[in-house]
């Protein structure tokens, strides 16, 4: 269903569709983000919701820090494993269906930290949808992503978190 | 530097607090020797301070034996060495005597062993089960008073909560709607910048001093290699040290503006953060054009820069200095006479000079204090003593004037771009030295020296002498300084950051304590505590 389809109903005042199509059309413009921001890609982060990028455009600026009220995590910065233990918590409090989004090098695969501290990938604890290049990315990369990530739900690609092991 | 022994520690130190005006412990850390010639005793516990109006400094150094590898603390004469020892314990085991919390700072509670140890494997990971619940802190502080009669809610804050900028935790003890106690717990972002800068050459270590206060890169980058050409005895060119000190001004605008949008973001003020990011994107354009990295920059080298100024980059600065006041101006607008804004940022936080001195504050807090603390002033470097600006000191040191010292710091910040790129000098960006420098490509590919030269540079790196140095800058947090170790070959022996905010944020009990919970979220922003260079 799309724009065109909605613009009509005003004047054949009826529509017929299927529920999951009405469905996914709802969560692909809604999308509520969990800023999960740890570090520098949050920075970015920040610019992707400030006005010259305006994550708003796509319906995903209603970021909330409570994991009950987002579908969308997005990991933007290093996961060290003091925090790990934190981040798996606040995945297992959203509620279904989910999405994550790795953003940058760090949350994909622990960047240039390869040390002691720092978790190599954010999918070492949690299931992972969509992984963003960069250090930090761009937002145009960021912006990217939340639409890739649209046309998945679109397509009725079920999220990583509902995929079992190997049906990738 | 003196070296002193550990029976003597505590006088010297405090002869130079109370005698020699010696009144900032700017930092505590360790060497371990293992890997150097003179390796018994094994660690060396370094005390760096100096005057918080003045530019001298002075290394105090002492081994513990190694039979026992304990001190005497000194957190009863600094607060700051609170933190600072308990760091040290961390990272090498040392250990001190009489501390009131000696316990794990940036490392997990499960993690075994001592990470910045020689001998500690960098790819050693552990994993942690269970987070820290902080009772055993916070029964401390409740003293006596047990939990089932006291009125009191305990409340924890972050890591992930949008109040706690970047990963702070804080556990607070509330009656009512009042602080009764903080305990705060920092190290959600501690992602081992030290002992990967021990990894790779001096030259590998840039990038991940872009990491450390990732609002204002390049400023890290400056303040690294403006410790190892103080080894080296190299002074950049006039052009390369007024193009450092265009972009350190640029950085310190572009962190007091995330600083300020943020602040006003959590007392309610929203529209402004979009006012001001607007700004911060204009500078990015500039920054990008000239470095091709919107945030990390990498621009800085040992030396002088990765390259010359771009065509166009003056006409960019330019426009940066004809917008950013009208954007300032809207704010000031918007919440400088603002009854909302006012009551909950006046008076809120406060601390006194003294007591911020003791913490160890430099920088915009200590300035809205009242101490003239700046070291463009106190150490001019890079000819800030010929650019006509002030210093800007606030009266109450609350949350009020942390910000508007930032606001004004930004004005003055913009004189100084608008002079520096008026007289910028022209020559070349980087030194003459074989040393640092790579030779021409032209050369490289036709002569043998030169080609030798380059791979010498590349392959081992840059050879600072064998020695200790502790350089610093005047960042948007205030200082910044890196304590260098060389054993004479191109891997640093050791690199310690002197991080301005984890001394800030130690101070965050003191200053919440007896407030409203609402206060402390005010208070909080209004401090700029960056986890990268918290945290490291």
């Amino acid at each position: 269903m799309g724009l065109r389809e909605i613009e009509n109903l005003s004047g054949s005042g009826v529509l017929t569709t299927r529920l999951d199509a009405v469905l996914r059309w709802g969560r692909r413009n809604s999308l509520w983000p969990l800023p999960y921001g740890t570090a520098c890609c949050a920075i970015e982060f920040m610019a992707v919701v400030a006005s010259p990028f305006d994550l708003s455009r796509f319906g995903a600026e209603v970021v909330r820090f409570s994991p009950r009220q987002s579908d969308l995590l997005i990991v933007s910065g290093t996961i060290v494993h003091k925090q790990a233990v934190i981040l798996r918590r606040i995945y297992a409090q959203m509620a279904e269906p989910k999405w994550v989004i790795a953003m940058g090098a760090c949350a994909s695969a622990g960047a240039f930290y390869d040390n002691y501290c720092t978790l190599q990938g954010i999918d070492h604890v949690i299931p992972v949808d969509i992984y963003i290049p960069g250090c930090p990315p761009r937002p145009e990369a960021v912006l990217h992503a939340v639409t890739e990530l649209q046309r998945r739900i679109d397509a009725g690609v079920p999220p990583r978190s509902q995929r079992t092991e190997g049906s990738a | 530097m003196f070296r002193v022994e550990p029976s003597g520690l505590r006088d010297v130190l405090r002869s130079l607090r109370d005698e020699h005006g010696f009144d900032l412990l700017l930092d505590v850390t360790a060497v371990d020797r293992l890997e150097l010639p003179d390796s018994k005793p094994r660690f060396d516990v370094v005390y760096i301070l100096r005057p918080s109006v003045g530019s001298e400094r002075v290394r105090v150094q002492c081994r513990p034996p190694d039979e026992d590898l304990a001190l005497e603390t000194v957190s009863d004469l600094w607060k700051s060495a609170n933190w600072a020892e308990r760091e040290v314990y961390d990272q090498y085991g040392v250990r001190f005597r009489n501390h009131p919390n000696l316990k794990r700072i940036l490392n997990h509670k499960d993690f075994v062993g001592h990470p910045l140890r020689k001998d500690y494997d960098i790819k050693k990971q552990q994993w942690l089960s269970e987070p820290d619940d902080l009772m055993d802190e916070m029964r401390k502080l409740r003293g006596g008073a047990e939990e089932e009669e006291s009125e009191s809610v305990l409340l924890n804050i972050g890591p992930s909560h949008p109040a706690m900028h970047g990963a702070l935790r804080a556990l607070v003890d509330l009656e009512g709607e009042t602080v009764r106690h903080t305990v705060p717990e920092i190290g959600y972002l501690h992602r081992g910048f030290e002992k990967s800068a021990e990894k790779g050459t001096y030259t590998h270590v840039i990038p991940f001093t872009d990491r450390l206060n990732y609002c204002s890169s390049v400023m890290n980058n400056i303040g690294y290699c403006r410790t190892i050409e103080k080894m080296l005895g190299i002074e950049p060119t006039a052009r390369a040290q007024t193009i450092r000190v265009v972009l350190l001004e640029l950085g310190r605008i572009m962190d007091h503006l995330v600083c300020v949008a943020a602040n006003l973001v959590d007392v309610g003020a929203l529209t402004n953060y979009w006012y001001l990011f607007n700004e911060r994107e204009r500078i990015y354009d500039v920054i990008e054009a000239l470095c091709g990295a919107r945030l990390t920059h990498c621009y800085v080298r040992i030396g002088g820069l990765a390259h010359d100024l771009h065509a166009g980059f003056e006409e960019g600065v330019e426009g940066i200095l004809r917008e950013l006041p009208k954007a300032l101006g809207d704010v000031e607008r918007l919440v400088a006479r603002n009854r909302i804004f006012l009551d909950r940022v006046v008076g809120v936080g406060a601390i006194s000079a003294e007591e911020a001195i003791s913490h160890g504050f430099t920088g915009p807090c200590l300035r809205a204090c009242g101490v003239p603390n700046d070291l463009r002033k106190d150490e001019p470097y890079y000819g800030y003593d010929g650019y006509d600006w002030n210093v800007i000191v606030g009266t109450r040191g609350d949350a009020y004037d942390r910000i508007w010292v930032r606001m004004e710091e930004m004005r003055e910040s913009m004189r100084i771009v608008a002079q520096a790129m008026k007289k910028m000098p022209g020559g070349p960006v980087n030194v003459d030295d074989k040393r640092v420098s790579l030779p021409p490509k032209t050369e490289v590919y036709g002569n043998i020296e030169a080609l030798m030269n380059h791979f010498m540079i590349i392959m081992e790196g840059i050879k600072p002498p064998a020695g200790e140095c502790y350089g610093s800058i005047e960042a948007a947090n205030g200082e910044l300084g890196f304590f260098v170790v060389s054993d004479g070959t191109g891997k640093p022996y050791k690199v310690k950051v002197r991080p301005p905010c984890f001394y800030v944020f130690s101070a965050f009990p003191r200053l919440t304590e007896g407030g409203m919970i609402q206060d402390m979220i005010a208070t909080l922003g209004s401090l700029n505590i960056i986890a990268g260079e918290l945290d490291r």
